[in-house]
């Protein structure tokens, strides 16, 4: 029997493995086609570009292992955005004032999402959508879609710490609190519990409203940093930039091995399919590829994945089959 | 049932014949759910560290008494006494403080998480935000496995352990934290096998040495009589009466539970003449059973036992078209047929109703009547490939409501709201639809109370008067003594012996099967 748990275990690990052999692979190719792929300029560019992406990609990991899903973060990220800059803009600030208003704002919307997921007791794929609809109407009414440009120096100039770029900096600490949370913190352990079988985790005393609060309101908070450090890096807050990105952030949660089942998932693995998606974006652009196509390649490189992760469990499970009989 | 009640094992609840106070009692409790009686006046004690089963019909109050001991419900009357101390009512909290921990027949553990976690799971719930100390919960979930004298692997995922592990994962969880003094089980032996059953027993007679009582909630008889010493019988929301279980015989438990008499009488030896509508002969498929012969009359019911894993399931998957042979023939009505597909078996007037029903048999939230007609949509579509509703309406009427009488008013009820013997007949029903000549149940009552399984088997032998062949698939050694004229056993994938229902004993079957 142990020889079956540890095979077992090495799914998960088997996974992380595959992918970062197909990132090997992938980054050997496109460094072989393309002189500028490796070249420091273009990392460094890539870890920027990418790190926003992996900021709310942490929130929605911690709303996918609870057994929930978020579609809204985008949406929350562009409304707390907004209210952050239109702040600034107008009545001047600082960093402490950006970062509270932002995350606060996040957080702020995130709970309201777990108060009517959990009350309605709706699904929250549906709840989500439709704030995710009507967060963004309410920005795009309030604001007229209008950009704010004019924001403060002390906001949009670069920073960096020991040479690293301030939005590459903010994803990891990001994302290591996030591997603190759910690895060594009772209340992430909850968090697998509740994803695991949420009956169980009501019978164990777990209390559901403030979990579902917490993580909610966890991947609020993400959205809310994502939103500040997107807007310290392209200088300007436009209401419908980030919208659209929900899906892509969810793609590269899904392919670093979380389930939508609820109960997997790792921040390791959420960081390999990042950075999958990152360096096939970007491999093809270099290489010329027209942005069309894109979509294509990247819905591909998903389908294969989860298909045989899928695979993999079938082909276990029929083993333990056989094992049994 | 007024007979049942006079009768002279009636015992007294409160006081004892050894006259050992309990250290619970529940006296005079009564609970309705909006015009449902649930529970009229029912008195019920637990001794310290007895071995108490809990029997009863589904819907006979069972699950509501253990909620109202786990503090999930409060009585309309009544008192809980815990140590001569009476509450109106119990909380959840105030109940596990008590030492009284549940194992639901689900056992709500984390497939996700590791034996220990699961285990000592109470570690994180305690104080949220703080470092989950991993060692403190191994060492904490090492303890109690040490006290009940198993060893479990505690970094395996518990999603990747057999139920009877997973049993034991629950098991040591009840026993984390409080001091427990009763531990009940909801169902524990449902989905287990013999000698996980005995490893159970074992486990339960271990918590009795360590002064833990436990209370178990079953419908298998045989359970009840080797592993209880008291029995406490419900039925429609009363209690009958607590007895002491070496003072019963399985036919008087039987009566009691349901209150029928079964008269259990075995089949005389089928002796037709007629040409066999099911032939098997050389039927072998690498790995599963090998070199099966077997023939199967019209009217006839042909028992067929072997443990879990020992092919049965396999040969009848491969005679519904499943699982196909690697060598061997098939003959139906003499022909030689390959059935390739079940659709193929299905052509071929063959039904298969699966072990598992829930997850194979029926759509559970669909209505009865789409389930009964789901098999036959092609026979009942009109001229323009339409359903036709008059049609449908016929089948649904004649096999659900005359044939089978299955107990709904409606046939658009969802199949979910049935009770398990019901959903069985629904399943039935949608076989029998297809008019088939030969029909495999395998193993039809698992989850069904005796009650209900008695009416399954009644259908089972009108169906075979009627001419149909059944082959009964099943791992209950009694079942199948009494229901078929002829016996199999199936041992290592191939069929070991052939018996005469009435010239072997139950005690020399179970010798065969688990030699």
């Amino acid at each position: 029997m142990p020889d079956q748990h540890s095979s077992y275990k090495a799914v998960f690990h088997r996974h992380d493995v595959q992918l970062l052999g197909i990132i090997v692979v992938m980054a050997v190719i496109f460094s072989a086609l393309s002189k500028s792929f490796l070249s420091p300029s273009n990392l460094v560019s890539l870890l920027e570009n990418y790190s926003v992406m992996a900021i709310m990609a942490a929130g929605l990991l911690v709303v996918l292992i609870s057994g929930g899903i978020d579609i809204s973060f985008a949406a929350i990220a562009a409304v707390s955005q907004y209210v952050m800059a239109t702040v600034l803009v107008r009545f001047g600030g600082n960093w402490l004032v950006a970062f509270g208003l932002s995350a606060g704002f996040g957080i702020l919307l995130g709970i309201v999402n777990a108060l009517l997921i959990y009350y309605l007791r709706a699904l929250s794929v549906i709840v989500t959508i439709s704030m995710m609809t009507f967060y963004f109407a309410i920005l795009m009414f309030v604001t007229d879609g209008k950009s704010l440009y004019n924001l403060p120096d002390w906001f949009t100039d670069d920073l960096s710490l020991f040479g690293i770029p301030f939005p590459v900096v903010v994803a990891a600490i990001v994302l290591l609190v996030t591997l603190f949370l759910l690895s060594r913190l009772s209340i992430g352990r909850q968090i697998y519990g509740l994803g695991g079988n949420p009956e169980a985790a009501k019978r164990m005393g777990c209390n559901l409203l403030g979990l579902q609060c917490f993580v909610y309101g966890y991947s609020g908070f993400m959205a809310g940093i994502a939103g500040l450090v997107q807007a310290h890096r392209v200088e300007e807050v436009v209401p419908n930039a980030l919208i659209g990105r929900e899906l892509d952030v969810l793609a590269a949660v899904v392919l670093g091995g979380a389930s939508l089942l609820g109960g997997i998932g790792t921040v390791s693995g959420m960081v390999l399919g990042i950075v999958l998606l990152a360096i096939l974006q970007n491999g093809l652009t270099l290489l010329g590829v027209s942005s069309y196509s894109f979509g294509f390649v990247t819905g591909l490189v998903i389908l294969m994945s989860v298909s045989a992760t899928a695979y993999a469990a079938k082909h276990q499970q029929k083993q333990r089959v056989r094992h049994a009989n | 049932m007024t007979e049942i009640l006079s009768s002279s094992q009636r015992q007294e609840t409160g006081t004892t014949p050894e006259g050992e106070t309990p250290f619970i009692e529940m006296r005079g409790i009564s609970k309705r759910f909006g015009g449902v009686r649930a529970l009229i006046d029912v008195s019920f004690s637990i001794r310290a560290a007895e071995i108490h089963c809990l029997a009863g019909e589904n819907g006979c109050g069972k699950s509501t008494l253990i909620k109202i001991l786990s503090g999930v419900h409060a009585p309309d009357e009544g008192q809980i006494i815990l140590e001569g101390k009476p509450h109106s009512h119990l909380s959840p909290a105030a109940s596990q403080r008590f030492g009284v921990q549940i194992i639901y027949q689900d056992l709500s553990l984390f497939p996700n998480l590791s034996v220990a976690e699961n285990i000592a799971f109470g570690h994180h719930v305690q104080t949220p935000v703080r470092l989950a100390d991993p060692k403190a919960m191994r060492k904490q979930a090492q303890a109690v496995m040490e006290r009940l004298k198993i060893s479990l692997p505690l970094e395996a995922l518990v999603g990747t352990l057999p139920i009877a592990t997973r049993q034991l994962v629950a098991i040591c969880r009840a026993l984390v934290g409080e001091q427990a003094r009763l531990i009940v089980m909801d169902e524990p032996t449902a989905s287990l096998t013999h000698q996980e059953v005995d490893a159970l027993l074992a486990i339960i007679h271990e918590l009795k040495r360590q002064g833990i009582a436990t209370v178990f909630v079953s419908h298998r008889l045989d359970e009840v009589m080797t592993i209880a010493e008291r029995v406490t019988v419900l039925r429609d929301g009363r209690n009958l009466g607590t007895y002491w279980v070496r003072d019963l015989d399985r036919n008087r438990l039987g009566e009691l539970i349901t209150g029928h008499v079964f008269e259990s009488s075995l089949k005389a030896p089928f002796s037709s003449k007629v040409e066999p509508m099911l032939e098997v002969s050389g039927l072998t498929r690498e790995g599963q059973y090998a070199d099966v012969d077997l023939e199967l009359r019209p009217g006839e019911i042909l028992g067929l036992i072997g443990r879990l894993g020992s092919g049965r399931t396999e040969l009848a998957l491969s005679l519904f078209g499943m699982n196909p042979p690697d060598s061997g023939a098939i003959r139906v009505n003499g022909k030689p047929v390959h059935l390739r597909t079940n659709r193929e078996a299905i052509r071929q007037k063959i039904a298969y109703v699966s072990e598992d029903r829930l997850s194979l048999g029926l759509v559970m939230p669909q209505t009865i009547a789409d389930n009964t007609v789901v098999s036959v949509l092609d026979r009942l579509t009109g001229p323009l490939g339409l359903i036709d509703g008059a049609r449908r309406a016929q089948t649904i009427d004649r096999w659900i409501f005359q044939e089978l009488h299955v107990k709904t008013n409606t046939a658009d009820r969802p199949v979910q709201q049935l009770s398990g013997g019901n959903q069985q007949r629904v399943v039935l029903s949608k076989w029998l639809a297809t008019d088939p000549r030969v029909l495999i149940l395998d193993s039809p009552t698992v989850g069904v109370d005796i009650g209900a399984k008695a009416g399954i088997f009644q259908v089972v032998d009108q169906l075979a008067a009627r001419g149909l062949a059944i082959l009964l698939i099943s791992d209950e050694v009694e079942e199948v003594l009494y229901q078929s004229h002829r016996i199999l056993v199936m041992r290592s994938g191939q069929i070991v012996g052939t018996y005469d229902p009435q010239r072997v004993s139950e005690q020399e079957l179970r010798e065969v099967i688990y030699a």
